[in-house]
């Protein structure tokens, strides 16, 4: 018994040290192409990431072989399509151990799953007075829906600071949880800094004043495992281009009792159970906020995604890019007059950086030339460039398919632009 | 292939490191504003124009290298310039960086604005060069709004 278990832990530890990046970098086709002649070495992964082959052949099959709508029709082609999509909802239901797969609503991505919150949970219960609290480090999506609502209700934005490290003031978040507090919306990981946010002490904190959290996973769901009943979060979104799914879908997970009590989100069909000129009544959970036909084979691509991450195992994932991150990390940190933006200890798959007085984006049209992909801008967090006094910042950003020579050439270009600029 | 030098010219990379007339002008009575969203570049262009003359032109702001060097190299081609004159050379200026092929052979000469040419192979790159123009162009105009190169 005892040494039976001793072996299962062994091949355990043993399939973890033997994490093979070649053989997972053979399953993305896009990653073999050249850029103006040169390997493409892809690190704009906060982006997008690219598409696995089982990806690709899941929508190809669709289209090819079973294109039909879904819920819908009594025929064969009608009833397999609406079967691989709830199997897909239940495939997303595991990925983020959430209790129900009525749980699961589909978007079009992170943004449309926050607007969603905003216009349903937002308009039902946000009142003139009221706040909503924020972060410093929020994307464009999650701060402009909030302060649409906020226009319209005359409720008030609360923004966490940020330190100099690029970590929250989580004792000035405390302090602003209040009685007229009525939603927390937070970033998991910040697609500019990488810090990784301590959600799961936030959500605590609220819950002792009964305030729903929600957590933008955009980021973070392609890096770390998600467990949404462990984090406890009311809300939680992504997007499944960001985890080596297709564009144009996303993810809304909401705890089924704020779901219930929602409105509806649009009107059309599939989100009614009867309609008359008099009343309508609307469908139950998740098929009350998925109006009209869905992006069918945008769900099954997110499904397969996601078994393919599945197959590979995010703890595994994570192990291995906290060992990249730490690579690149010294890498960069030895160039000398580069500045990394964000240095928290908890960080996650993203490195900003800037070079003395040469703009980003020239760093980004050098590196394009060597084939290196970065992100050069203000990455739809122009707050974050303002507290940290840039115009804008170079990106490098990791997935699972990226390795240490990738890194190695990033540097190289980097010193290249160094090079172009010297005199 | 092109090459990075190609964009990266060494008359653009002297004028990006000391731009030329980079200061604010006080007595313009002209000036506007423009914003590059894709990179962030900002910049102001102040001028003083007196009987349909470019008496003086200056600029300042912040941006990347080639919205830089485009700016200092436009002042100083622009300056002492008329009108009518000015408008000839944004027009092939213009042209020049979205690779518009240029039949018309007039009496524009764009000197050592030709140095640009290079950059209508980096599309993303376009809108840094034009920047200043677009600026000039409003000012001239004395539209009060932002200019954006969207
Ligand atoms: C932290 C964060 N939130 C939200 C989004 C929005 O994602 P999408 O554009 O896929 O809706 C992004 C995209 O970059 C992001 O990084």
């Amino acid at each position: 018994m005892v040494s039976s278990r001793i072996l299962e832990l062994k091949t355990q530890a043993n399939s973890e040290s033997c994490f093979d990046v070649e053989k997972i970098r053979a399953d993305f086709p896009i990653l073999h192409r050249l850029v103006h002649g040169k390997p493409l070495v892809y690190l704009d992964n906060a982006a997008t990431t690219q598409k696995p082959q089982s990806v690709i052949n899941a929508i190809t099959d669709y289209y090819t072989g079973e294109n039909a709508n879904i819920h819908r029709g009594v025929h064969y082609l009608s009833e397999q399509a609406t079967r691989d999509y709830e199997s897909a909802r239940e495939t997303v239901r595991q990925f983020l151990n959430a209790r129900e797969s009525r749980e699961i609503i589909f978007v079009r991505g992170a943004t449309e799953g926050i607007n969603l919150v905003a216009h349903t949970f937002g308009r039902q219960r946000v009142r003139a007075g009221d706040e909503i609290v924020i972060s410093a480090i929020e994307h464009h999506s999650n701060i402009v829906p909030w302060q649409m609502l906020c226009e319209q209700t005359g409720a008030q934005l609360k923004i966490v600071p940020v330190d100099d490290q690029g970590k929250l003031r989580i004792e000035v978040y405390e302090r602003f949880l209040g009685p007229r507090t009525k939603l927390v919306s937070i970033v998991h990981i910040s697609n500019v800094l990488g810090t990784i946010v301590p959600v799961r002490r936030m959500i605590e904190m609220a819950h002792h004043r009964r305030i729903p959290v929600l957590v933008d996973g955009a980021q973070s769901a392609a890096h770390l495992p998600i467990d949404v009943q462990a984090l406890d979060c009311d809300f939680f979104v992504l997007s499944g281009h960001k985890i080596f799914g297709p564009t144009g879908i996303g993810v809304l997970y909401g705890k089924a009792e704020w779901l219930e009590e929602m409105p509806p989100y649009q009107g059309g069909g599939d989100m009614i159970s009867s309609v008359t000129f008099e009343k309508t009544l609307y469908n139950v959970i998740p098929y009350k906020f998925e109006a009209g036909t869905p992006h069918i084979a945008g769900v099954i691509g997110l499904g397969a995604a996601i078994e393919y991450l599945n197959e590979i195992g995010l703890n595994v994932v994570s192990q291995y890019e906290s060992e990249l991150m730490a690579y690149a990390t010294r890498k960069l940190e030895s160039i000398p007059r580069l500045t990394i933006i964000g240095n928290t200890e908890e960080k996650a798959s993203v490195i900003s950086f800037v070079l003395a007085d040469i703009h980003p984006h020239d760093i980004g049209t050098i590196m394009d030339r060597e084939g290196i992909a970065i992100r050069t801008g203000h990455h739809c967090a122009q707050p974050v460039m303002n507290r940290y006094g840039v115009p804008a910042t170079a990106r490098a950003s990791f997935a699972l398919y990226n390795t240490k020579a990738e890194v190695d050439a990033l540097a190289a270009g980097i010193i290249k632009v160094q090079e172009v600029f010297k005199g | 292939m092109s090459d990075l030098r190609d964009l990266y010219q060494e008359v653009i990379l002297d004028h990006s490191r000391r731009p030329r007339n980079f200061r604010r002008l006080n007595h313009a009575n002209h000036r506007a504003d423009g914003y590059n969203a894709l990179c962030g570049d900002r910049i102001t262009v102040y001028l003083q124009v007196e009987d349909g003359h470019i008496k003086d032109i200056t600029f300042d702001g912040s941006g990347c290298a080639i919205s830089k060097a485009s700016a200092s190299m436009m002042t100083a081609a622009l300056k002492g310039k008329t009108i009518e004159e000015a408008q000839a050379l944004f027009d092939k200026f213009h042209r020049m960086v979205t690779g518009e092929s240029d039949s018309e052979v007039g009496p524009v000469n764009l000197g050592k604005l030709a140095a640009f040419a290079g950059i209508c192979d980096y599309p993303s790159r376009v809108k840094c060069a034009s920047l200043a123009w677009h600026t000039v162009h409003a000012a001239l105009e004395d539209k009060n709004e932002v200019v954006s190169t969207e």
